[in-house]
């Protein structure tokens, strides 16, 4: 037995046979089996005991008496903070010679701002790469320390991105760590090898008789190296079919651009060309691919600094609030049956001969419709109109046929080629697999990172008809639901950790470029299909490079430098292409009653991210909601079906019950029930597991998006926890001026001083002497009127600053620690109210009310004006967030932070330029007070100053609106000066003289002369918000 | 008042500091003898009320090793509720520490004769409830083992306390009150501890008594030092009873929180804590004076007398209550409007302002009637109303103002926990196994006092004297 801690190969294995440790009578090992295991480790994987290798029962029992300190015995107070239980749980420290070390060196990868040889330890490296949304690629840049991501933030030259990360993107580096990910290959559950694994298929593959014997079934592929694999896969066995699934794909899109087209297209569009934007449905700026540029895009022609400049107009109808409906200047909640009446009314006001006859839904009004149809014939050539995921295809091909009517096409809206490589309906291609599966026909099925054990629509019943298979592979990053009944389950890596390739919405093509080595053992998609193909020893570098060699003329390692660097391959855009519409002949949808509509989780999307606790505890636009889904009801339905908030609500459809806690939302349309996908997963891994409701046995493969429902009150009541606890102002509201808003008509008329900024002045006395700044002072203005609440910045901030989640029972008690939130405030009518989003961090105060009431001068300004928190001169009297008129200080009140001290895998993800927070001391934003010690510390080298734009916090860098300003007050020509010089510029509670650093720049409102009345998103009177 | 004017007087017992006919020997027979007496023969009541005590306080320090261990978020406090119980414990303690030394010094200082029988167990239930008090800030802490950076001292950090923040004013406040409260109380102790030494049934006794009695032998020197020494010591407490609780009203009218940010706080928490603090002195009077039998000492006139400032404090803090509101009004400020609002009305708390109504206004008018003052019971049952009363004062201002401040966004609740209850009830067990054992072993009446004026009393006419001395305090009769 050789003792090696090598890399890549098998560790020490101790001599004695016997095992002291093993309790008696303990259930003995199998060996065969753990030595499956060890061949399967990656990196010096150290461990002491054959029980431990086997992760007995008895060796876990062990490890928590022998090890107190990893197993938080005392931490049983908050039972919901399964998070913890990770320490305790895993020991396996395997992979940390991995990560301490660059990937194999016949790999080179190449870092975005310097090169190998200028790596300075202590100084991050930044790699540009790719993270998939729904198979569609969005740049990003991994920040490395010393071989080790850390962080994920947008690419600033990628089209997708443009340097914003959404919230989920910047969740990934918990994911990537997460100890529940599969570690090991398995076949009925026991432990093989990849050599096994590649035997076995070979062997599969070569008994297959004629026919469709072979399936494959993979998630949205744009990627064209994993393409060709797959076709040349298809190809060498004949009758072998590809089939698709994601449960969140726009079958609806597709469909609708075959029938307003008559082929398979992509719609691309160029916001920054459109001055009316119309969605039917579409959380654009959140949803689908290029969300994070259409975001960017549509804030840059939104963005009011002073009364010469212009704005975008959103008309916004869609069932559930979304946060791009919340900057809409008219939005009408309609249920979704009404918002395809209202497109095809709109479509034959507008001269759309073929499309269907309806007539306008009875919660718009006539004149609302008319402005709406105005303003788009005044704006033709100048528009965009859109429609959501879940719309069906009819609204897609009405949308497109307008779209084409309005001139828009050429314009604001082009189309290309379809980036994904094999345009689907995925329900159908489902559909026709599990027949396939039903009539015994399928041998081998292979599924490659779906889940359509959980995902798939009940009244498929697609894990029964699974199991109809002779032999199913399955490949993905967790042991999921699918992987347990699958024959096989072959560990899939994360996006930081493989080579691969991915088109972004407008064709462009990233090479995606891993960050370090496999942290848990695992095999790309890539390197999956070649074993399938019978080069299992091919590893997903040459695959990749070896591709792309053939595809690029000319000097393919300049080539090859300058993609990876860039982040994205040159001229890899795809063309514009002429179309031409064909006639329409269209089905509207029937509405009925009541419906449920199922929407993608804000946070989790169909589920996959249910594991990451981040996510969990990401509060949902406006509910606020963690760690649970709800049935969102508007109040009037709440009335009529006598529920009320953490409520349960009974919803049946064809004999399928499914019992969901009810969310009250002011703004949801009336009777429909609108639910998030994803939760209540039963092999999501520790955190996820058992968290919200499954609502996916309610969906069926003819109605996935909305479906009629009957919906009962359920006894009993289920707690929500929520991060803002929602009442009434009981009639104070009106006087509290945190929110101002008006119209841009408004600001034009008053040019110089717009009453709604500064409703009422406050005269300021002080007696306290003001500071002064010689180098830098640090300021932030942001943008209320681009901020769609979309929570990017919180993951952002979470991620670089290390805060800590607290689990559902901490976050009901009121203990969330997120520095940044965004606060929801509504104005108007019930149910039809405008949405603000406010996002507060510390205001880092001139006059700071923390700082004079602590008693050991552990809250302080600094010479930079920042106010600044010393944790270790803490002791934890919490005066600081009392008189802390925002409320941002959060406060740990238990270890929140303890998988920092121990060396578990999760303490990976942190941000070793951030102090880690003990229990007991006061925390708040700090400005990122680390990203401008960096830049200070460069400028200082360079013997200059910090420049503008230099200095870019977490929450600036991944906001997709641009809504946070940051730089140094002292500099009149930064672009925060200019901001906080706006006529907009307010101060959050002014009149308490605090003298916030962090200002806001007024909501405006551009709403159409012709609407007036409730949905309008400004009204005149400013400052009237309430909270509901 | 028509009504006491008019009514005629019930007699000599009850209209006197003590019962006629006392001497010197009676009061050592009732108060020291007690003491004295070995352990088998200590009453049976304090054995249960012993039991009981200590157990509270095993639950006491239960608590606390579950608060270093696991956390203060054992505690229901959250964001916005930063300071709940603890504080809310802090200040109710501190306030009932206040009755001791304002009976003991203030009194002593005004001549009133009435504070010579309940000032002993008075200024010991002072010394407790401090020490209660003292402990929660302590606790409440997020890391309770650095309490010490609070305070000046030489430290390599070269740090200094913030000496802008009142909660370093408060460190200050308590503890020189505590300092200052305990010195007084022993040095009014010595010439008792003499007594109990000089009548010691063993040796032990007569060893400790005597260790604690400092060698006091009774001259007429050690006499006029000593009578200085006391009288020094009340001018210095006297300014302490008023600035302790002035200064623990600063942590909240310094600060901005709508509900806190007031300029009467200093003023209307030190009648709170005079309020709060008679109620306790008469919560433990009444069952003290029937277990030890010292009805003749502690008579009627006492209890009254304390009736009556309760009944004085107790008006001023309703007063508090209206002028803060009136403020809330005359402001015009919309987050005050809006404080106020809550705390009456509002959908959370509005239980809690109507309950302190009940107990702090309410409760009390019964004491404008000389019978009610003058009846043990009643006194005993209107003291725990205004017990409660004044925590709920402090939940109220405390809580329910965190609750409900600037930012609609950040309100919250507060729900206390299992933990925040059982380290109040344990400091009741604190308090109660420290009382126990001050009664059990120490006089709890100054019988040095007593027989003082006993003897003026037996030689001078009790009340005649008492008349002519009264009248020669006000300045109407030279000697």
């Amino acid at each position: 037995m050789s003792d090696t801690t090598r890399p890549g190969h098998a560790p020490a294995v101790p001599t004695r046979a016997g095992d002291p440790l093993a309790p008696d009578g303990a259930r003995p090992v199998d060996l065969g089996r753990l030595r499956e295991r060890l061949s399967q480790q990656r990196g010096a994987a150290y461990w002491r005991s054959l029980d431990e290798l086997a992760e007995t029962v008895e060796f876990q029992e062990f490890l928590r008496k022998e090890f107190p300190r990893q197993a938080a015995p005392l931490e049983a107070s908050f039972d919901r903070r399964d998070f913890l239980k990770l320490l305790g749980a895993s020991l396996a420290l395997g992979g940390l010679g991995a990560c301490a070390r660059p990937p194999q060196p016949h790999e080179k990868i190449v870092p975005y701002v310097r090169a190998p040889e200028d790596t300075i330890p202590g100084r991050p490296e930044f790699y540009a790469t790719a993270a998939l949304d729904g198979g569609y690629a969005e740049g990003i840049l991994a920040e490395s320390h010393q071989g080790r991501p850390t962080r994920v933030e947008g690419n600033p030259d990628h089209p997708a991105s443009l340097g914003a990360a959404h919230a989920i993107t910047s969740a990934t580096v918990l994911s990537l760590y997460d100890p529940d990910r599969s570690q090991q290959l398995l076949q009925r559950g026991s432990p093989r090898s990849w050599t096994q694994f590649a035997a076995a298929m070979a062997d599969a593959l070569g008994a297959l008789t004629d026919g469709p014997r072979l399936r494959l079934l993979t998630e949205t592929v744009t990627s064209p190296t994993l393409a060709a694999e797959i076709r040349a896969l298809l190809a060498a066995h004949p009758g072998a079919a590809w089939h698709q699934w994601d449960p969140l794909h726009a079958d609806g899109a597709v469909a609708g651009l075959r029938a307003a087209f008559g082929e398979d297209l992509a719609p691309v569009y160029d916001l920054s060309r459109a001055d009316v934007v119309v969605s039917f449905g579409a959380d654009f700026t959140q949803v689908g691919p290029g969300r994070l540029r259409y975001a960017k895009d549509f804030a840059r022609r939104r963005r009011v600094r002073s009364a010469d400049d212009d704005m975008n107009r959103l008309w916004q109808i869609e069932s559930t609030p979304t946060p791009t409906g919340s900057l809409a200047d008219h939005r009408v909640a309609l249920a979704p049956a009404d918002v395809a009446a209202l497109a095809a009314w709109l479509a034959r006001e507008l001269g759309v001969a073929d499309a269907p006859a309806a007539a306008l839904p009875a919660r718009v009004e006539p004149s609302w419709a008319d402005a709406l149809a105005a303003d788009l014939r005044d704006h033709r050539g100048r528009s965009a109109l859109f429609a959501g995921a879940d719309q069906p295809a009819a609204v897609h091909a009405l949308v497109h046929a307008l779209n084409h009517e309005l001139g828009n096409v050429g314009h604001a809206v082009r189309y290309v080629a379809p980036v994904a490589a094999a345009p689907a309906l995925h329900h159908d291609g489902l559909r026709d697999l599990v027949a396939d599966l039903r009539a015994g026909a399928v041998e081998l099925l292979v599924i490659v990172g779906a889940n359509p054990a959980f995902t798939a629509p009940a009244d498929l019943g697609f894990a029964d008809a699974m199991a109809l298979a002779r032999t199913t592979v399955h490949a993905g990053e967790y042991l999921d639901e699918t992987g347990r009944d699958a024959t096989w389950h072959v560990p899939s890596t994360h996006a930081l950790e493989a080579w691969g390739d991915a088109r972004a919405f407008d064709g462009s093509v990233t090479i995606q470029q891993p960050l370090f080595a496999p942290f848990y053992g695992g095999k790309s998609d890539l390197e999956l299909l070649q074993a399938l193909l019978g080069r299992p020893e091919r590893s997903g570098y040459e695959v990749i490079r070896d591709a792309w060699r053939e595809r690029v003329s000319g000097d393919f390692e300049a080539f090859w430098r300058r993609s990876l660097h860039l982040g994205v391959v040159d001229g890899s855009a795809a063309p514009t292409r002429e179309v031409t519409r064909r006639p329409l002949d269209l089905t509207l949808p029937v509405g009925d009653d009541l419906v449920v509509h199922f929407h993608p989780d804000h946070a989790l999307a169909d589920g996959r991210h249910a594991n990451n606790g981040w996510l969990q505890e990401l509060p949902r636009p406006f509910s606020k909601l963690t760690w649970d889904n709800a049935a969102i009801v508007a109040p009037a339905t709440a009335e009529r079906l006598d529920v009320r908030s953490h409520d349960r609500l009974a919803l049946r459809a064809d004999g399928v019950e499914v019992i969901v806690p009810v969310w009250v939302q002011p703004g949801q349309a009336p009777d429909v029930i609108s639910v998030a996908l994803g939760f209540g997963r039963a092999a999501a891994g520790r955190v996820g597991d058992g968290v919200g409701t499954d609502v996916y046995p309610l969906r069926t493969a003819a109605q996935p998006w909305a479906r009629a429902v009957r919906a009962e009150r359920a006894r009993g009541r289920h707690r929500l926890a929520t991060t803002q606890i929602h009442h009434s102002l009981e009639g104070t509201g009106e006087r509290r001026h945190i929110v101002r808003a008006g119209t841009l008509a408004e600001l034009r008329q008053d040019p110089a001083h717009p009453k709604f900024v500064h409703p009422v002045t406050h005269p300021v006395s002080d007696i306290t002497p003001d500071w002064t700044y010689d180098s830098y002072a640090w300021g932030m203005v942001v943008d209320m009127t681009v901020c769609t609440g979309c929570n990017a910045c919180v993951t952002a901030c979470q991620s670089e600053n290390n805060v800590p989640i607290v689990g559902k029972e901490q976050v009901i008690i009121g203990r969330e620690m997120h520095w940044i939130r965004v606060d929801a405030y509504y104005r108007g009518d019930l149910d039809d109210p405008s949405f603000y989003n406010m996002p507060v961090a510390c205001q880092h105060c001139e006059k700071a009310p923390c700082e004079p009431v602590c008693p050991v001068a552990a809250t302080v300004h600094d010479a930079e004006g920042l106010n600044v928190m010393v944790y270790n001169r803490c002791v934890g009297t919490r005066y600081c967030a009392n008189n802390c008129p925002y409320k941002v200080r959060r406060f740990n009140y238990l270890q929140f932070a303890e998988l920092a001290v121990n060396a578990t895998e999760l303490s990976l993800a942190h941000n070793p330029d951030v102090t880690v927070r003990s229990r007991g001391v006061m925390e708040k934003c700090t400005y990122c007070v680390q990203r401008i010690s960096s830049a200070r510390i460069q400028a200082n080298n360079q013997g200059r100053r910090i420049r503008d734009g230099e200095v870019v916090t977490a929450c600036q860098s991944a906001c997709p609106s641009e809504a946070i300003v940051f730089g140094d007050l002292n500099d009149p020509a930064s672009a925060v000066v200019a901001a906080k010089a706006s006529v907009l510029d307010y101060k959050l509670l002014e009149e308490l003289n605090t003298v916030p650093r962090t200002s806001y720049l007024a909501r405006v409102g551009n709403p159409h002369p012709a609407v007036t009345g409730a949905s309008a998103a400004a009204p005149a009177e400013a400052g009237t918000e309430g909270v509901l | 008042m028509a009504v006491i004017a008019g009514a005629p007087r019930r007699g000599l017992e009850t209209n006197r500091v003590i019962a006629p006919g006392q001497t010197a020997g009676m009061i050592d027979d009732v108060v020291n003898t007690p003491v004295l007496v070995g352990p088998q023969r200590t009453p049976t009541w304090w054995w249960l009320l012993f039991a009981l005590s200590l157990s509270l306080l095993g639950l006491y320090l239960v608590s606390i090793v579950r608060l270093v261990t696991v956390g203060v978020g054992i505690f229901g406090n959250n964001q916005p509720v930063s300071w709940a119980m603890p504080i809310i414990n802090f200040v109710w303690w501190i306030g009932i520490g206040h009755a001791g030394t304002l009976i003991s010094a203030a009194l002593l200082l005004f001549r009133q004769p009435w504070r010579t029988s309940i000032n002993r167990f008075a200024e010991a239930m002072t010394i407790f409830a401090v020490v209660c008090a003292g402990l929660y800030p302590i606790l409440h802490l997020g890391r309770p083992w650095v309490f010490y950076w609070l305070m000046p001292y030489p430290n390599t950090f070269g740090m200094w306390p913030n000496f802008r923040s009142p909660l370093t004013w408060d460190m200050f406040a308590i503890s020189a009150y505590a300092s200052v409260s305990l010195l007084f109380w022993f040095i009014g102790l010595i010439p008792d501890l003499a007594t109990l030494r000089d009548s010691a049934k063993s040796r032990f006794q007569r060893l400790v008594y005597g260790a604690l009695a400092l060698g006091w032998n009774g001259s007429a020197k050690a006499w006029q030092r000593y009578m200085r020494a006391y009288l020094l010591l009340a001018a210095i407490s006297f300014p302490l009873v008023l600035s302790v609780h002035s200064t623990i009203a600063l942590d909240f009218a310094v600060s901005q929180v709508p509900g806190w940010n007031n300029t009467i706080m200093p003023p209307y928490f030190v009648a709170g804590a005079v309020f709060a603090g008679f109620a306790m002195v008469l919560l433990l009077a009444v069952p003290l004076r029937r277990a030890f039998g010292l009805e003749r000492l502690i008579t009627l006139r006492h209890l009254d007398n304390a009736a009556k400032l309760m009944l004085a404090t107790g008006l001023i803090v309703v007063y508090g209550y209206g002028v803060e509101l009136f403020y809330a009004w005359y402001s015009g400020v919309e987050f005050e409007v809006f404080m106020a609002y809550n705390r009456v009305l509002g959908a959370d708390h509005w239980w809690a302002f109507w309950a302190l109504i009940l107990c702090n206004f309410v409760a009390i008018q019964p004491l404008w009637f000389r019978r009610v003052r003058q009846s043990p019971w009643a006194l005993f049952v209107i003291s725990i109303f205004v017990s409660i009363g004044m925590w709920l004062e402090r939940f109220v201002i405390i809580v329910v103002s965190l609750t409900k401040d600037f930012l609609p966004s950040s309100w919250g609740n507060y729900v206390p926990t299992f933990w925040d209850w059982a380290l109040y009830l344990g400091s009741f067990g604190l308090f109660g196994t420290l009382f126990l054992i001050f009664i059990r072993l120490l006089p709890s009446i100054a019988t040095t006092e007593m027989k003082e004026l006993a003897h003026h009393d037996a030689h001078h006419g009790s009340d005649a004297y008492e008349t002519i001395r009264e009248a020669y305090y006000r300045g109407e009769v030279r000697a």
